[in-house]
């Protein structure tokens, strides 16, 4: 109040923004999501690369155990849940879970999480489906795959098609419906902390806002990011795993 | 004057969009119970039924995250103001 100055501590007014463009290529925005996104492959292809530098057999260093580790547990969820025919989906889970994880926990950088837009999870959910709709064929068969639709009676048709389609939708609007609420709480937490700091007087230094927003930070940052990238790529394994299942299971 | 109307009807929109929450709220709570009392009969099975648990909370989610989408659409990409 009163400062002259452009800078100002704490938030002054609630502003929930889109990702912002950045500048346009050929008439394509290119967006902070995008850019984001950019930043966030350069740094989880860096990472493996290291992991995988320099592999030995007899001698193996720390962060090769750590790649090992990270690999079979993949490997073994992926034959938990989807049964060991399906051990090719491994790396495409594992892109995913640290894809989404990466992208949500920038946020703690205070960057705007790559998951908190809409077209990031919904590309996601559609390679999802995509991808159920390559292993309910391949499981069936073409003829199998377009009579399934109409089971158990063919009154069914339109539910069943409707259903097959919710699945793209509910798993990319509750990621990013996560995130972005997270987003919108932030913000409107750090509003209330600077009135309540301008309330008490303390308009040059909103104390309040010291602290007190990191423990928020710890559930939306940390544990949404966590948990909304397993659970994303739980049910991708489910939903897949459930279309191909292994042959003893389907008899 | 029509603006303000759009305005103040989209805002209690959001809020009642809100009401959503009730439902998953009661859902996940239930569900988080029995799995403490799965848990408390056989606590060797805690890594499984808290996975399935999660997942479970998950789905059951949903519905109350679509209240919320419906709420954030009416607050920052109101549809109803391109219309006056």
């Amino acid at each position: 109040m009163g400062s002259n100055s452009g800078f100002k501590l704490g938030a002054e007014e609630v502003v929930v923004n889109g990702p912002k463009v950045a500048f346009k290529v050929f008439g394509f925005n290119v967006t902070e999501t995008v850019i984001l996104s950019w930043v966030v492959m350069a740094v989880i292809i860096g990472l493996v690369l290291f992991m995988t530098h320099n592999m030995s057999k007899d001698h193996p260093s720390k962060k090769q155990i750590v790649a090992e580790w990270i690999v079979e547990t993949v490997n073994g969820m992926v034959r938990d849940s989807m049964g060991s025919r399906n051990l090719v989906y491994a790396p495409y889970m594992a892109t995913i879970f640290s894809f989404s994880i990466c992208g949500s926990l920038i946020s703690v950088l205070g960057l705007r999480p790559v998951t908190g837009d809409f077209s990031v999870t919904l590309t996601w959910a559609l390679m999802t489906f995509f991808m159920i709709q390559y292993a309910k064929i391949k499981n069936d068969g073409v003829l199998g795959y377009i009579v399934g639709f109409s089971k158990p009676i063919a009154l069914l048709t339109p539910i069943n098609i409707i259903s097959e389609l919710a699945t793209p939708v509910s798993m990319s609007i509750r990621h990013f419906g996560n995130v972005a609420s997270g987003i919108v709480i932030t913000q409107l937490l750090y509003y209330a902390l600077t009135s309540l700091s301008h309330g008490l007087g303390m308009s040059t230094f909103p104390v309040f806002t010291i602290g007190i927003p990191a423990v928020l930070s710890v559930y939306f940052d940390l544990f949404t990011g966590f948990m909304q990238a397993f659970i994303f790529t739980m049910l991708t394994m489910a939903n897949v795993g459930s279309a191909y299942p292994d042959e003893e299971e389907a008899h | 004057m029509e603006k303000a109307i759009v305005l103040a009807a989209s805002a209690i929109g959001a809020g009642l969009a809100a009401i959503a929450g009730i439902g998953p709220g009661i859902g996940e709570g239930y569900a988080v119970g029995k799995a403490c009392e799965a848990i408390g009969r056989q606590p060797e099975s805690s890594g499984a039924v808290t996975r399935t648990m999660f997942i479970g909370c998950a789905v059951a989610e949903s519905t109350g995250i679509y209240g919320l989408v419906i709420a954030l659409i009416l607050l920052f990409a109101n549809p109803f103001i391109g219309k006056l």
